[in-house]
């Protein structure tokens, strides 16, 4: 019984990591494939550490099999949304079918001729450019 | 049994085939930040193949690898994305 429960749970984990590798593979866009990939990977990776912790029937591998559920429930976002910031301002397009970009006017639009050119990263080296306008750009 | 024989015969092909996805967009990517997201999707999914592999060969241990693993991925991206944001070149 509990190895029917343990191989139902591997498969779902699997198939939903075959479901980011499909969305990162056939997504059009950067961030729609970042969006697949994130979520994706960490339920199934989720689900298969919890199947793990099952499988041990032992207090303390499923104390590290949760506590590594957690870190990757918490890193995953955050890896995510400072990917897709800097590939926003290096100036990776966007799909031409999207229809909202609430970061448009966000960042000065001439700072960044077509793509590769120039970015709207402010120059470091640049001697007009004071550190304090680029203090939340920092790690 | 039936345990075994679902982890070889659905799983671990199901995660192979993820990696080969991941590497095909790793390859084709026309950005560096495409490829460094094929690039987290390759480390975790190597994750998930130390897990199952912890539960195929009965050896706990392995966990602390998968953990560890998942650690060095985070932080690697961590460093590509702000390598990336030091380089104004082109992407």
């Amino acid at each position: 019984m509990s190895e029917i429960l343990i191989s139902i749970l591997l498969v779902i984990g699997s198939f939903f990591m075959l479901v980011a590798g499909l969305g990162m593979l056939r997504m059009p866009d950067l961030f729609l494939r970042m969006s697949c990939s994130t979520k994706a990977a960490t339920i199934g990776v989720g689900t298969v550490l919890f199947a793990l912790a099952l499988y041990f029937e032992n207090l303390g591998v499923a104390t590290r099999a949760l506590a590594t559920i957690c870190f990757i429930f918490l890193t995953a976002p955050v890896g995510a949304h400072r990917i897709g910031r800097i590939a926003y301002l290096v100036g990776v397009s966007l799909w031409e079918g999207t229809i909202k970009d609430e970061l448009k006017g966000v960042y000065a639009e001439d700072a960044c001729v077509p793509f590769g050119m120039e970015c709207r990263i402010p120059d470091i080296d640049a001697p007009e450019v004071s550190p304090e306008s680029e203090k939340g750009d920092g790690l | 049994m039936i345990l075994q024989t679902v982890i070889h015969f659905i799983v671990f092909p199901l995660l192979s085939l993820t990696l080969v996805l991941g590497f095909i967009r790793l390859l084709l990517g026309p950005t560096l930040p495409d490829r460094i997201i094929a690039f987290e999707l390759i480390s975790i999914t190597s994750a998930g193949i130390i897990v199952v592999s912890a539960i195929v060969t009965d050896q706990a241990v392995l966990l602390d690898v998968a953990s560890a693993w998942a650690i060095i991925s985070f932080l690697s991206v961590i460093a590509f994305s702000y390598y990336i944001e030091k380089w104004r070149g082109r992407p």
